[in-house]
């Protein structure tokens, strides 16, 4: 393993890259933390934590409304990302792109906004059995309030989707299909495009939840041609309270607002109001403006450290994680996808994830347990919890070298 | 430590709990979920003459809750159906606050090191809902939410 471990680090300078993390520099309970836990949200380099700031100290004032000068500045740094977000996921325009709250909020915006005027009784929508609730639930919702039908592509016990089994779902009557780019708690990374592509032959819409693919692989959404595509910008090692939908141009242009209020409006009469454009029109009230303003401090950081090098260098760590991690035995790892982002969930036989995350919590090391917001994946694989190390760039190999050491302890204590 | 929350009774109960079974012939039954965690717990009692005769349980849980279910079926026997519950108030006071702990306890008292741990609380009190939802005729499954 140590000849995996020094091929991991060649090329990479990890060290350096952790000296931007402020976060990771203490002890918990007397412990050098390890942070395994980028899935649930990344930890923020000081670029970002710098970024927000400047915009607290220097430059904050509401935007899109004052003529004065730092209104201006306000509203050009929060445009600007606006303007990153469009060469990060090379969109056509910036106009397709939408602030919203995350990745949540953009699969909400759709499916009230589209799926009100678009979706009939008797339509489909098809998700898949490896979504996260925000990707089932939304979609549940508009079906139940409009008599359509959910349909869900089943997974093999590797975490991999039937593609045979989609292609049998689609029909005339399937509108939309939403799938996760990358799962959160199995790490299986979805053929999108070719579901996609699939999709649009069968005539049907996509969304594309891509909250744990954005900061791991690159995303080009005109390549992938999806018609939504949306993240949160904290998995990104950017702030919570900000994300990103993308939509094609003329789907936006159709659909009605998402909610009323200041700046989505051209003109308000008690009559009559008036729409602002796309992508205004689906920006109701004052926005996150510093979360903007850090999400922009984030693309610039992951593009500096290069996307392509990230997702290299975290494949090499999931590769020595996860041959380290089925050294212990009784483990069993919950998703074995063939493409598989850097998420290890695992269970250990006979004790209870919970008691897995105290025992190593005491250790300094951060892990999630519990259902990781994917009951019906639980429930697939027959656990009612797993245990799961997400890796970052920002994570070394010694750090599951740590993670394999505070495991023993946790089978010394329970059996 | 770690040991404060893993105390050796804890360990073994939750190795080897007690009480852990059906009850064909109880005249009481409640079910508890702790959605956080997907812990569930069927509970069975047998209460006669307002004294609960017999009490097991069967379900799948953490350390924490499944040695908290075996203690409190231990606890439980022969107590009257409000001094089974003045012990619920009892132990959850021993996990929320930091007041004196009560004697009237007794092994349960092991679990005085979950109130430093609040991800926890949960976890240890999910069979004592449970309890409290067989003793007061709730028919919906006790959650911990």
């Amino acid at each position: 393993m140590s000849t995996l471990s020094s091929q991991v680090s060649a090329g990479f300078d990890v060290e350096k890259i952790r000296e931007d993390f402020p976060v990771l520099k203490q002890t918990i309970h007397g412990r050098p933390l390890v942070y395994l836990d980028s899935a649930a949200t990344a930890q923020k380099p000081f670029a970002v934590i710098d970024a927000i700031r400047r915009f607290h100290e220097v430059d904050c004032a509401n935007i899109h409304r004052g003529v004065h000068e730092l209104s201006q500045r306000s509203t050009a740094a929060y445009e600007e990302t606006r303007a990153k977000a469009k060469r990060f996921l090379n969109s056509r325009s910036k106009n397709e792109l939408i602030f919203v709250g995350g990745t949540t909020e953009g699969i909400n915006l759709v499916a009230s906004a589209w799926g009100r005027t678009n979706v009939k009784a008797g339509d489909e929508i098809v998700i898949s059995a490896m979504e996260h609730h925000s990707n089932i639930v939304p979609w549940q919702m508009l079906c139940e309030e409009k008599g359509a039908k959910l349909r869900v592509i089943p997974m093999n016990d590797r975490g991999e989707l039937l593609m045979e089994e989609y292609e049998k779902l689609l029909n005339p009557r399937t509108r939309m299909v939403a799938v996760a780019h990358v799962s959160n708690a199995l790490g299986t990374i979805n053929p999108v495009r070719q579901i996609i592509e699939m999709a649009h032959r069968a005539g049907a819409l996509t969304l594309i939840d891509g909250a744990q693919a954005v900061p791991h692989i690159k995303v080009d959404v005109q390549a992938l041609d999806a018609d939504f595509y949306t993240f949160s910008g904290h998995k990104l090692v950017g702030p919570t309270g900000i994300g990103i939908l993308y939509g094609k141009s003329k789907l936006l242009d159709e659909m009605p607002p998402y909610q009323g209020g200041g700046d989505m409006i051209l003109t308000v009469t008690f009559e009559k109001t008036t729409y602002n454009d796309v992508p205004y029109k689906f920006e109701a009230g004052t926005p996150n403006i510093a979360g903007g303003i850090g999400l922009g401090a984030a693309f610039d950081y992951v593009t500096h450290i290069g996307i392509d090098q990230i997702a290299a260098y975290e494949h090499d760590l999931l590769v020595y994680g996860t041959e380290a991690l089925l050294q212990i035995p009784g483990l069993r790892l919950i998703g074995t996808a063939r493409e598989k982002a850097s998420v290890l969930s695992f269970v250990i036989e006979g004790i209870h994830p919970h008691d897995i995350g105290t025992v190593l919590d005491k250790q300094g090391i951060a892990v999630r347990t519990g259902h990781h917001c994917a009951q019906p994946v639980m429930d697939w694989f027959n656990v009612p919890a797993t245990t799961r190390a997400s890796l970052a760039f920002y994570n070394t190999t010694a750090e599951i070298d740590a993670l394999v050491a505070g495991l023993k302890k946790v089978k010394e204590i329970f059996s | 430590m770690v040991h404060d929350l893993y105390q050796e009774t804890i360990l073994d109960h939750s190795k080897r709990p007690r009480n852990c079974h059906t009850m064909d012939d109880a005249n009481r039954k409640a079910e508890g979920y702790n959605p956080l965690c997907g812990d569930k717990l069927k509970l069975f009692l047998k209460v006669e003459n307002d004294v609960v005769k017999d009490v097991s349980f069967v379900g799948s849980g953490c350390a924490i809750s499944t040695a908290s279910a075996s203690l409190m079926t231990e606890s439980l026997k022969g107590k009257t159906r409000d001094e089974a519950l003045k012990l619920l108030d009892k132990f959850h006071e021993l996990l929320t606050t930091d007041t004196a702990v009560s004697q009237d306890l007794g092994k349960l008292v092991v679990f005085c090191g979950v109130r430093d741990y609040p991800a926890r609380v949960k976890c240890a009190t999910l069979a004592w809902h449970t309890l409290k939802s067989a003793l007061t005729n709730v028919t919906d499954p006790a959650t911990t939410e």
